[in-house]
């Protein structure tokens, strides 16, 4: 797992719902498919509302025309980030994008579960309104056992809330990961079962 | 110390005596749930990891129900159907409601129940976050991603942490304009939509034995060819969990009663599902993290302006707001009971605006056949009054493919009764969506305008 994070960020505001986050249209692709996951990543966070992308400005695309990666890593939001559908699709798509980290003031909590126990990103907690103070482009560093975000730009630092009983699954890299050290599910997929 | 019906199930389902809120826990799954949006994935990730020929955990006890992007031209949402096709073959699955088939359902919240896959006591997880509908059953009913459920699909087991419940108690005798919609949006309405985020939401009190008061005359009538009847109030109060995703609830949850054993046992008989489940109720001394008590009577419709559940206000506030589209429709207001409701005010009028009307499965729309108000069919009274009726799936309640019935392709002002109108939700993200009580659309409906149902209820 990385413990130091890098990145310019991109901010959001309050309540990014998972059809903002990917919209309905591009579910029909299927994630377990590699290529087609790519197509996640280039329509990550399409849906926001063209003002309220990347703020404090707003109208910056996330992901640049006909790319499949954003240039942002670290996405700062503010609360209730990834309410709404259950659908995993929503951290595959930030994952497809290249995100590593979502720093917000609070979780829907089937988002904040499915990154988690999909591996795909590190949902962080912030009491601080971050997405007030971070400007989208900023470049920002994460220590995560250090529990600090520092904002490289302005020199300004805030505290992050500890992962708490979610790390060790984040460490081994997501649910399966996890339950296999702990015996839950077999080591090797086995194909020999009928 | 006593403990609610959501820590009482998952205890249980745990094997264990009690649970505490915030304790981690594994627990056995009942039933498991996908649909042909997240059943592609969930296959790959139980394939990934499980191997290509692993047998999923319990053959009963999974169910497969295509019901988002069904009736599309779209090629990758026909191939995600073939995947659920194919898996249900290869994994012998005998609950696969296909599509174009005699067994073909419509949104999943809704058939579940239709066909018997709902027990008070039970665990249920679905690939949709609106799976928290079943809670109407006294069961313990909850949405998860792909990989959670793939992680089920090989074990039959998950963990979770054990929320917290927060009780709702809704009092008094509601007038017959007032449905489980304007319930559920005041209730979000007063805590927010995350007011709820990683809790549990019970519901309680006198008014949940007196809810669908305006269908009331309709109770009983045969909907389908099995001879299932029609209940207004259990479809109330799956309005009412249903809706809990909106403030961020895990679950929600009703106590069952008799009226919920009725109807579990007709339909578990009626589909070949019956087997036995054990119902659980709150123990007296429950602890509850807070206690909201709702007076009911004295409710006004309420709609939820764009663009979320919470930005509520009451009909009267907003009369006269100009509309382009109503839709009613989805697991939230595309039952028989929403059905009924939007017939009667729509009866003997026609509308202004574009009306969609799609029955959430093919029972219902069915039954627009079967059930007549006032010597017309409500199919009748649909078209009469100029409604475009659509073939039951979850249609344009989030949107979906470019061309899906009653998409918002434009920036169009629409109400509706489904649950979320978030940027976006309905296509264009530019649209304004306003939620409300199937009463309320169709009166608005009818004026092209937002419009208090009591206007024109006759
Ligand atoms: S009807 Fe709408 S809310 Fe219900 S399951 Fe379908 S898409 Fe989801």
């Amino acid at each position: 797992m990385e413990t130091r994070i890098r990145s310019l960020a991109y901010v959001l505001g309050d309540n990014i719902d998972t059809d903002q986050i990917i919209p309905a249209r591009y579910l029909v692709y299927n994630p377990a498919d590699p290529e087609e996951y790519r197509m996640f990543g280039r329509y990550a966070l399409s849906g926001v509302p063209t003002e309220r992308a990347g703020l404090p400005d707003g109208r910056i695309p996330f992901v640049r025309d006909g790319e499949y990666t954003s240039d942002y890593q670290v996405v700062i939001a503010g609360k209730n980030f990834g309410c709404g559908s259950s659908r995993e699709h929503a951290p595959i798509a930030l994952n497809a994008a290249g995100v590593k980290a979502v720093v917000a003031n609070s979780y829907a909590r089937i988002f904040f579960r499915n990154a988690v126990n999909g591996g795909y990103l590190i949902p962080l907690e912030t009491a601080e309104r971050l997405c007030e103070e971070v400007r989208t482009g900023d470049v920002v560093e994460i220590d995560i056992d250090g529990c600090l975000l520092t904002n490289i730009t302005t020199g300004k630092q805030y505290r992050l809330r500890p992962l708490g009983d979610v790390r060790p699954i984040i460490a081994a890299g997501g649910i399966f990961n996890y339950a296999r050290q702990a015996g839950l599910v077999p080591n090797q997929p086995d194909s020999s079962s009928a | 110390m006593g403990q609610t019906l959501t820590e009482k199930i998952l205890a249980r389902a745990a094997g264990k005596a009690r649970t505490e809120p915030g304790e981690n826990i594994w627990v056995n799954v009942d039933v498991l749930m996908t649909h042909d949006v997240c059943g592609p994935g969930t296959i790959g990730v139980f394939k990934q990891h499980f191997g290509p020929t692993a047998r999923v955990w319990d053959r009963d006890r999974v169910v497969i129900i295509p019901d988002h992007y069904i009736f599309t031209k779209d090629e990758k949402a026909r191939r995600n159907i073939e995947i659920l096709r194919e898996f249900a073959r290869e994994q012998q699955l005998p609950y696969f409601y296909d599509v174009g088939t005699e067994r073909y359902k419509g949104v999943c919240h809704i058939a579940l129940p239709e066909e018997g896959h709902t027990r008070p006591g039970e665990v249920l997880l679905g690939t949709d976050s609106h799976t928290c509908t079943a809670g109407a059953f006294g069961e313990f009913a909850t949405g998860v991603g792909n990989t959670d459920a793939g992680f089920v699909l090989g074990t039959g087991k998950i963990w979770l942490k054990v929320p917290p419940t927060l009780c709702f108690v809704y009092e008094g005798n509601p007038p017959p304009w007032i449905t489980a919609k304007d319930l559920i949006l005041a209730t979000i309405g007063l805590i927010g939509c995350d007011g709820a985020t990683y809790k549990a939401m019970e519901f309680r009190g006198d008014a949940l034995a007196q809810l669908g008061a305006i269908a009331a005359d309709f109770a009983g009538t045969a909907v389908n060819e099995r001879g299932v009847r029609f209940n207004p109030l259990i479809e109330e109060r799956m309005t009412l969990c249903n809706m809990v995703i909106e403030a961020g609830g895990k679950n929600g949850v009703i106590e069952p009663d008799d009226v919920t054993i009725e109807f579990v046992e007709e339909r578990m008989k009626a589909a070949g599902t019956y087997r036995p489940y054990e119902p659980l109720k709150s123990d007296k001394d429950a602890t509850y993290e807070a206690v909201y008590t709702i007076r009911v009577d004295e409710l006004e419709p309420v709609v939820a302006r764009p663009h979320s559940p919470d930005n509520t206000a009451a009909v009267s506030e907003l009369a006269g707001e100009p509309l382009d589209r109503a839709y009613i429709g989805s697991c939230t207001g595309g039952k028989l009971f929403d059905m009924i409701a939007a017939a009667r005010i729509l009866a003997g009028h026609t509308v202004k605006i574009d009306t969609y009307v799609v029955p959430a499965t093919s029972e219902i729309l069915q039954a627009l056949d079967r059930v007549r108000l006032n010597g017309k069919t409500l199919r009748q009274v649909f078209e009469d009054a100029g409604c475009i009726i659509g073939p039951p799936s979850c249609g344009a309640c989030l949107g979906g493919p470019l061309d899906t019935l009653g998409r918002l392709n434009e920036p169009l002002r629409c109400i509706s009764s489904t649950n979320r109108n978030f940027p976006g939700r309905m296509g264009h993200k530019e649209a304004q969506v306003f939620l409300a009580s199937p009463l309320t659309v169709a009166a608005s409906a009818v004026r092209g305008a937002i419009t208090d149902p009591r206007e024109l209820l006759p």
